[in-house]
């Protein structure tokens, strides 16, 4: 299975296969962030692959110079009951990463989530606000340089 | 007014169940709307976010009205020592018994219920720590408070 998920990329995204890496059979595929919507329909509505499910789309902070952030997107494919895992690297220079809404809606709130916590902005999102913080807070809370305990005076409490 | 905001709401559950039957205190009326409570009993863990939510359940409430701060993560923020949550309610109402656990045992909370019958009988007003509050949350607005820091 993994070597036909291989072909069937390499036949149309060769040059935006970053790397390829397989860990106790999870299988990982970085992929270039310009081509991550094409790449993203090609997997889902691919008729033998039918990767039609979204398990889980989430961000990560490295705090590196260069592509400090990544994207993760959890693939399911509830025809072939396998999984693969897409990156995306994204440098800080640039935030903008195209939603991946269309293909699968219950990526808004995963979005939603992402943008909450790490500032990456999903371009073509219907409605790309935060979730979990209150709409008026200024920062990123799972970011790395976000100290734990908070930036005092950045949340309200109800004044007695 | 139960104010069951995450695990300790289920152990609140059960001081209002029949094995330790809160009814036999005279106390079995949970009623869901403020207008109709005079206790409060916060239970879970209360972000900032859920604070004004909090907050504004308790202004709805007719005096006079009594807070039970129920829990660990409710009179401290407990194990939640993070950003995003509120490290103990007293820092936005008052709060007249604090019932220690995590989650409290329904024997726990059904004490901290007596407590506070104890406190009415004593003819103590309800939220008479106002004044230390104050102080605190403005400790906090300045970042003076070490719990802030």
């Amino acid at each position: 299975m993994k070597e036909k998920i291989l072909d069937r990329l390499n036949t149309q995204f060769k040059d935006s296969i970053e790397s390829v890496n397989e860990y106790r059979g999870e299988l990982t595929i970085v992929v270039r962030k310009s081509e991550i919507g094409p790449v993203c329909r090609f997997l889902c509505d691919d008729t033998e692959l039918r990767f039609d499910s979204l398990r889980d789309l989430s961000g990560t902070d490295y705090y590196r110079p260069h592509d400090r952030f990544e994207v993760v997107y959890n693939l399911y494919s509830l025809k072939n009951s396998r999984r693969i895992r897409i990156k995306i690297r994204v440098d800080e220079s640039d935030l903008h990463v195209p939603s991946v809404t269309s293909l699968w809606p219950g990526a808004n709130w995963l979005e939603r989530e992402t943008y909450d916590m790490f500032g990456i902005h999903f371009d073509g999102h219907p409605d790309l606000r935060r979730i979990y913080m209150p709409e008026e807070f200024e920062y990123h809370p799972l970011r790395k340089d976000f100290p734990l305990m908070g930036i005092p005076g950045s949340l309200t409490l109800p004044r007695k | 007014m139960p104010m069951g905001i995450s695990c300790c709401a289920i152990e609140m559950m059960a001081f209002a169940g029949p094995r330790y039957d809160v009814a036999r205190f005279g106390s079995e009326a949970f009623r869901f709307s403020p207008r109709q409570s005079d206790l409060m009993i916060v239970a879970g863990t209360v972000t900032y976010k859920m604070a004004h939510v909090v907050r504004r359940i308790y202004d709805q409430m007719p005096d006079p009205k009594w807070v039970i701060a129920m829990g660990a993560c409710t009179s401290t923020g407990g194990m939640y020592r993070s950003y995003s949550v509120v490290q103990g309610i007293d820092l936005f109402v008052p709060v007249d018994v604090y019932v220690a656990g995590c989650p409290p045992r329904p024997d726990n909370l059904l004490k901290g219920l007596m407590d506070i019958q104890e406190k009415i009988t004593r003819g103590e007003k309800p939220g008479q720590r106002e004044k230390v509050y104050i102080r605190e949350t403005a400790e906090l607005d300045e970042g003076k408070n070490s719990r802030s820091a």
